[in-house]
């Protein structure tokens, strides 16, 4: 296990961020968490991170766990004379070659000289994955890798994070809002809503009725159509088992406690 | 060659530049200009007690400004006020405070005007040696904590999740320019340090595309406002700290100087005043 939070929440500004998190990243596995606006997302990469302490719970990390961070926003003022090259070793070293690999493997070999003031917001986004990438990281964060990357991009990345976590067999904790490409390629995902509203597999939280108020009946229209909950099983000799109900790991809070837990966050 | 008074000055606020241009651009890249305001200001409280107490001057400014950041670091995190509100506060509170206090000592002669604006020319043996030894050493730190601290500069957050231990770069940053204040001092004066530490820098900018590049940029430029400061002094009987501060100025109108070879539009931007603002790391 790479990282855990255990009942873990922040607690800032005289108000709960996220309370009661529970979860772990395992190498070699992408972990999602999807959410709307102000839903802890963010606050639970950072806790997850270390940037920020949980005021209750627990967190672990694995003792020298490298870890590789893509914020959510990152400002370069201007006053700072930074181009991407030296961007990338912004927290290591590396070489020419390993910058360059690192740039081209997100279509960006040409942009190495450029000022980092000077890119656009999805030149931005990839130069922040390459960076990440670069690092040969444990455990890769991402915070919407992919905001104000082209459409064709965005499919390229996604299938580069893919590849990088077989191939270095690192944990990644994604946050997206690309429901679509979040239900492919993920193997884990988190519901979350100032608290972990459900987890699970993609299919089993995608036919949960958490996920369905969250982000509506519509939110999944392709996948829904084919993605349902099964009360019976078609066995390989062509018999019906009936009593196998699907093998569910969704937790599901049950709806007192989440209405208590809102409350809280009210008062 | 030491005996001259000239020389020693030079030799005195060469070493000076040389630190306080890495030491400036750090200033202005995380926006600390009023930061090292504040701490020069409280620098005249140190000279202060220094005499009440009958301590070494240098070193007791030095204190006083490590303490006055520590308590800035902290009340920034819980304070009401915003940080420029706080920052001016602070500031102008020690100046008044040091000020307040050397009047009440009617037995020492104080030359104020030697503490606000500097006294170069009285640099003495023990001066330089302190200031080259001193600066070696703070060259050597920060190298050391270069990448950590730069990191932090772009981002808090980023330099936290990968493990580069930024508080303690800043830590060590902050106690740097609390040392340099308080031997530039002496250079420039309590109320133009803040002028030696950023406008180098800033002129700098311009010819620069990496960091460290504007760093060196900004020692060579320090370097020579020095020299061209002191000789201006001398040559036209004017005060040698704000010479300094204003031959360094003219470098920095050069360099804001639109050159004809370079592209319109793109190339040239103001300098914004830096902004009070300590936590731009923190979220």
């Amino acid at each position: 296990m790479l990282v855990s939070l255990e009942n873990a929440g922040v607690y800032k500004s005289e108000r709960w961020l996220v309370r009661g998190i529970t979860m772990h990243v395992e190498p070699g596995e992408i972990v999602t968490l999807i959410g709307p606006n102000g839903s802890g997302k963010s606050t639970t990469a950072k806790m997850a991170l270390g940037v920020l302490k949980a005021d209750e719970g627990k967190t672990y990390r694995r003792q020298d766990l490298k870890a590789s961070y893509v914020p959510q926003k990152l400002d370069v003022n201007w006053t700072l004379p930074l181009s991407v090259s030296r961007f990338m070793r912004l927290t290591n070293k590396a070489s020419h070659s390993e910058i360059e690999t690192a740039l081209s493997s997100t279509q960006i070999l040409h942009l190495a000289q450029k000022q980092m003031s000077q890119l656009s917001g999805g030149e931005f986004q990839r130069v922040l994955l390459a960076r990440a990438i670069l690092r040969s990281p444990d455990f890769l964060v991402l915070d919407e890798p992919v905001q104000g990357v082209d459409f064709n991009g965005e499919v390229a990345l996604y299938k580069l994070i893919d590849d990088i976590r077989h191939k270095l067999n690192c944990g990644v904790l994604l946050i997206s809002h690309d429901l679509h490409v979040v239900m492919s390629t993920t193997d884990r995902i988190i519901c979350l809503n100032g608290h972990i509203c459900c987890s699970g597999t993609p299919a089993n939280v995608a036919s949960s009725n958490e996920f369905k108020s969250l982000f509506g009946e519509h939110a999944l229209p392709g996948l829904s159509l084919y993605k349902h909950r099964h009360d019976h099983e078609h066995l390989l000799d062509g018999q019906i088992n009936q009593s196998s109900k699907s093998k569910s790991n969704l937790k599901q809070n049950n709806s007192e406690k989440n209405r208590a837990l809102r409350k809280t966050k009210n008062a | 060659m030491l005996d001259d008074f000239f020389i020693r000055a030079i030799i005195g606020g060469i070493g000076v530049a040389v630190v306080a241009g890495p030491l400036g651009c750090f200033v202005i890249w995380r926006r600390l200009a009023y930061f090292g305001d504040t701490l020069s200001h409280s620098a005249l409280l140190g000279v202060a007690l220094a005499l009440l107490l009958e301590l070494n001057i240098t070193f007791t400014v030095f204190c006083i400004s490590v303490v006055v950041a520590m308590l800035l670091m902290l009340l920034q995190r819980r304070a009401s006020l915003s940080s420029d509100a706080l920052l001016g506060l602070l500031a102008h509170s020690a100046l008044a405070v040091g000020l307040v206090v050397l009047a009440f000592m009617t037995w020492v002669r104080v030359d104020l005007m030697g503490f606000l604006f500097g006294d170069i020319l009285a640099i003495t043996r023990a001066d330089l040696i302190m200031i080259w030894f001193g600066g070696v050493a703070i060259l050597i730190a920060l190298i050391k904590i270069w990448r950590p601290l730069f990191a932090a500069t772009v981002s808090y957050e980023l330099a936290t999740a990968e493990g580069t231990r930024p508080d303690f770069a800043s830590i060590v940053f902050t106690v740097i320019l609390a040392a340099v204040i308080a031997v530039s001092m002496k250079i420039v004066g309590v109320l133009l340090i803040t002028a030696l530490l950023i406008i180098p820098a800033a002129a700098a900018r311009r010819f620069s595309k990496s960091p460290e590049q504007m760093a060196l940029i900004a020692i060579i430029i320090g370097v020579f406002s020095v020299w061209l400061g002191l000789s201006g002094s001398l040559e036209f009987d004017t005060p040698a700290g704000p010479s300094i501060v204003v031959a360094a100025l003219s470098f920095f109108i050069f360099s804001i100087l639109p050159l004809p070879k370079l592209k319109p539009g793109n190339q040239y931007q103001k300098i914004e005043p830096a902004k009070a603002k300590l936590d731009t790391e923190t979220p």
